[in-house]
């Protein structure tokens, strides 16, 4: 059987004034059918241009140089726009870290909800119409009947989090990519939406690509977890394998530096130096001019991936050199 | 506690916004609505809180970048009042924003900037004395002196900070208010960030208030934490002790909604999921602003705002109901 979706050495670029900016690097990875994988990485590691890639709504000078995104087996890179707009919303959804842009403030949030209802599928006005109203009931919008007739303006942060969740989730994607879905919003509200997304995901048994910098909320949702830093994967694994037994440096750096019960009344441990600059990529592995156990064939080459475990996969010479040495 | 009179002591302070309705209508903005609260010398306290319930206000009305509506400010026990008082406080007291994209001049080179407060409080007799305090200054937050004369947008967001830390120190305070100082930079660079605050508080004894939204940064910086809901002060105690035995129902549920990074605490942690959203400051609801969210809510509730009273030693609440629910 086909996996759900099979990215294979994605490069992509931003080609821009100054230079070709390698936003994703040779990347690959799969997602199965209702898993949820979490992408985590700070600014500039390249985990939104991974998901905008995907949907192939990359900007401007943005553009896939090469590799191979499958959805379901179908090829997607250079399917073109017809295909891409079948597969967007029906297939594949995204949701935005700003729920106070994303929604036209001019329309109501029912005229929004039924226009990508009835782009999508079959369904007349009044159908759309009904759609989105069990829609609104079900990511727990009060009143759905009264809402559908307000515009965003009427709505708080949360709440438009939700009518983004509602109009993702609409023609029952099998994917949903939540790009920093919790980040602009209050704790507690974060709380109410992942809760929600969690409880979704269970029901509607669609898998879910979380992106996000925030270790926390990749603890509580994600089954699987993907490091990036400058564009590349520096390691991938069950969430435990990954908070329990990091094998990449970076990855351990930034388990270290984050406050929890474990570092609490001593100092934190910060990563050194300063984040990678896209346009001045070092030679060999990105991390290494950061990385504190830096060897010399670290500056030079970069390290490929290796199966630490069935369930676990690193791009560290650390590893290798710790697998040479206990043979 | 400390024997000595506190190093800041805030009274029952209010601070109003006018918000223009529509026509020839306005609305008072409640955004600071009665809050008290003391801070030790060379203690750090966590101010936390949602978006809008105030905690950045509390800042700035503390430093008088607004003048507060009322309530009085004392420091080392002698009140803020004229504005003579108010220009020695700002020698001894000042701020770090929280966005250090926008807190800088692009305009001015770092040495223009962190000396700025050295010309208008006239800290120095000769250029080269003043020169020399810059550097200085750049030394304590880790930035080389070829950076002077370089201009702040040619600096990361961790390095930026850097800068408006150092222009915080110049006037050699005792006293800062640290507004949301990293919550703009990324994890890696967050913990060296935090650790410079924490040196540089022994190094020169320093007092913080230190806001965030970020509660697991605020428990490992604090010694004391305040929570604050729409204007109001909900609860004050130590640091480990409010983590470990938060008393009002809405310290309850924020801290148990932090996504605590290990994912078997996650699995298994009980969260106390609130139901609705964060009432409109210019609508705030009777008598406890947090009673329309809470599970606990009882006629009494709508009444009055329960009064904010120590319940165990230095341990403060503002709820009708603490003894009965805990």
């Amino acid at each position: 059987m086909a996996r759900l979706l099979e990215v294979k050495d994605l490069k992509t670029s931003f080609f821009t004034d100054v230079g070709e900016v390698k936003a994703v690097n040779g990347i690959s990875f799969n997602l199965d059918r209702g898993k949820v994988l979490g992408i985590v990485g700070e600014s500039g590691s390249g985990k939104s241009v991974t998901a905008y890639s995907i949907m192939q709504i990359l900007t401007g000078t943005g553009k896939i140089v090469s590799g191979s995104i499958k959805y379901d087996g179908k090829e997607l890179v250079g399917a073109g726009e017809k295909v891409m707009k079948d597969i967007r919303g029906n297939n594949i959804s995204i949701i935005f870290q700003d729920p106070m842009t994303s929604l036209n403030p001019t329309y109501t949030i029912g005229h929004q909800l039924t226009e990508a209802i009835i782009l999508h599928t079959d369904r007349n006005k009044k159908q759309a119409w009904d759609r989105a109203v069990e829609m609104l009931r079900l990511v727990n919008v009060n009143e759905p009947e009264k809402r559908m007739k307000q515009y965003p303006y009427e709505f708080s942060g949360g709440m438009r989090q939700r009518v983004m969740i509602a109009m993702a989730l609409a023609c029952e994607p099998d994917i949903l990519i939540a790009d920093e879905p919790t980040t602009a919003l209050d704790v507690t509200i974060q709380a109410q939406i992942l809760e929600l997304m969690k409880s979704l995901q269970e029901e509607l048994g669609m898998a879910i690509i979380m992106i996000t910098h925030d270790l926390g909320v990749i603890a509580q949702m994600c089954d699987e977890v993907i490091v990036m830093y400058a564009g590349s994967i520096c390691e991938q694994g069950t969430a435990d394998e990954i908070f329990y037994n990091p094998k990449h440096e970076y990855t351990k750096g930034l388990l270290r530096s984050i406050p929890s019960q474990a570092n609490a009344g001593k100092k934190l441990e910060p990563i050194a130096g300063t984040p990678i600059d896209l346009l001045n990529m070092p030679k060999g592995c990105a991390f290494a001019p950061r990385c504190d156990v830096a060897m010399k064939i670290c500056l030079k080459e970069n390290a490929s991936r290796m199966q630490i475990n069935d369930d676990h996969q690193a791009a560290c010479w650390v590893n290798v050199r710790e697998a040479i040495s206990n043979e | 506690m400390s024997e000595n009179t506190p190093l800041l002591e805030v009274k029952d302070l209010k601070q109003y916004f006018t918000i223009n309705t529509g026509l020839l209508q306005s609305k008072q903005l409640k955004a600071v609505d009665g809050v008290s609260f003391s801070i030790n010398k060379g203690e750090t306290l966590g101010l936390v809180g949602e978006s809008g319930c105030g905690k950045t206000t509390v800042g700035r009305s503390l430093l008088n970048l607004y003048k507060p509506t009322s309530g009085q400010i004392f420091y080392e026990g002698k009140e803020i009042k004229t504005r003579n008082d108010i220009k020695e406080f700002r020698k001894k007291a000042t701020m770090v924003f929280q966005d250090p994209y926008s807190s800088l001049n692009p305009r001015m080179t770092v040495s223009y900037i962190i000396g700025e407060p050295l010309d208008v409080h006239k800290l120095y007799k000769t250029k080269e004395e003043r020169e020399a305090r810059i550097l200085e200054l750049m030394g304590y937050v880790g930035l080389n002196s070829e950076h002077a004369s370089r201009y702040a947008h040619e600096f990361s967001g961790g390095q930026r900070q850097r800068i408006g830390i150092a222009r915080a120190l110049a006037v050699n305070p005792d006293f800062i208010v640290c507004d949301e100082p990293v919550s703009a930079l990324d994890v890696s660079i967050q913990a060296q960030v935090i650790n410079m605050f924490e040196e540089l508080q022994e190094k020169f004894g320093l007092t913080y208030l230190f806001i965030a939204h970020d509660l697991l940064v605020v428990r490992h910086i604090s010694d004391r934490i305040a929570i604050m809901y729409l204007g109001k002060m909900v609860e004050i105690a130590d640091a480990e002790e409010i983590y470990n035995h938060p008393l009002h129902p809405y310290s309850k549920s924020l801290l148990s909604a932090v996504p605590i990074p290990d994912p078997k605490i996650a699995r298994t942690n009980k969260r106390i999921v609130l139901s609705g959203d964060i009432p409109s400051p210019l609508n705030a609801p009777s008598g406890c602003p947090f009673r329309t969210r809470c599970a606990y809510a009882v006629e009494r509730c709508a009444e009055t705002m329960p009064e904010f009273k120590e319940v165990s030693t230095d341990h403060f609440v503002a709820c009708h109901r603490t003894s009965e629910i805990n």
